[in-house]
């Protein structure tokens, strides 16, 4: 699984990258982490709002930083 | 699409609009591309929401407002929302404004009028769906 934290390097995307490392751990997955800050790169997900999460490249959410519980769900 | 918008400093209103082929359509399409460029909001893809593009839908769901500008009471830019379970927006409908489908010109001046109304809108407190409001 490759988890995509989409967002150009402010506070929340790095509260959401900890948060998601966090809940790909609880889970046990065998995950990649990859943070997206490149902000053409961010735009072709379709992506209006940062931070963001993608699935192996489904966007999740946008704009938030839900907790680690709320990402578990997302990871499943 | 004008940009991304990060936010830790608040989003702005993400704003969609029909875009149609017909007069009223193109003055809700050049107004919402003025209100992006006044950073009043940020313009999204409406065919992103259609082609049902998860990104786009994504950040409807995760923006603090959205703005829908419709041409024509055909309303094809709402129903599109609400298709894709989106119904938390404000809506403009440009011929509520008096303009009428196929006999109004897309002047600076028309521009500004419905971006006046749009400014109001998003300004207004949040509702489910604001409809013809003005």
């Amino acid at each position: 699984m490759k988890i995509q934290i989409l967002g150009t390097g402010c506070p929340k995307c790095h509260k959401l990258a900890e948060e998601a490392e966090t809940a790909a751990k609880e889970l046990g997955l065998s995950y990649e982490l990859v943070k997206v800050t490149d902000i053409n790169e961010i735009m072709g997900f379709g992506v209006m709002i940062t931070p963001a999460l993608a699935v192996d490249g489904n966007v999740k959410f946008a704009g938030k930083v839900p907790g680690v519980e709320e990402i578990k769900k997302h990871l499943k | 699409m004008s940009g991304i918008t990060c936010a830790c400093g608040g989003s702005p209103a993400l704003i969609y609009t029909c875009s149609g082929a017909a007069d009223v359509g193109e003055l809700a399409d050049r107004s919402a591309r003025q209100l992006s460029r006044d950073q009043k909001g940020a313009m999204s893809c409406l065919a992103g929401i259609g082609g049902n593009i998860s990104g786009f839908i994504k950040s409807t769901e995760g923006a603090d407002k959205v703005l829908v500008i419709d041409g024509c009471p055909l309303n094809c830019a709402r129903k599109t929302l609400e298709a894709k379970g989106l119904n938390n927006f404000r809506h403009l409908q440009v011929t509520s404004l008096g303009f009428q489908k196929g006999k109004t010109e897309v002047s600076q001046a028309n521009i500004e009028k419905v971006c006046n109304e749009a400014v109001i809108l998003i300004a207004s407190p949040t509702t489910l769906k604001q409809e013809n409001l003005l």
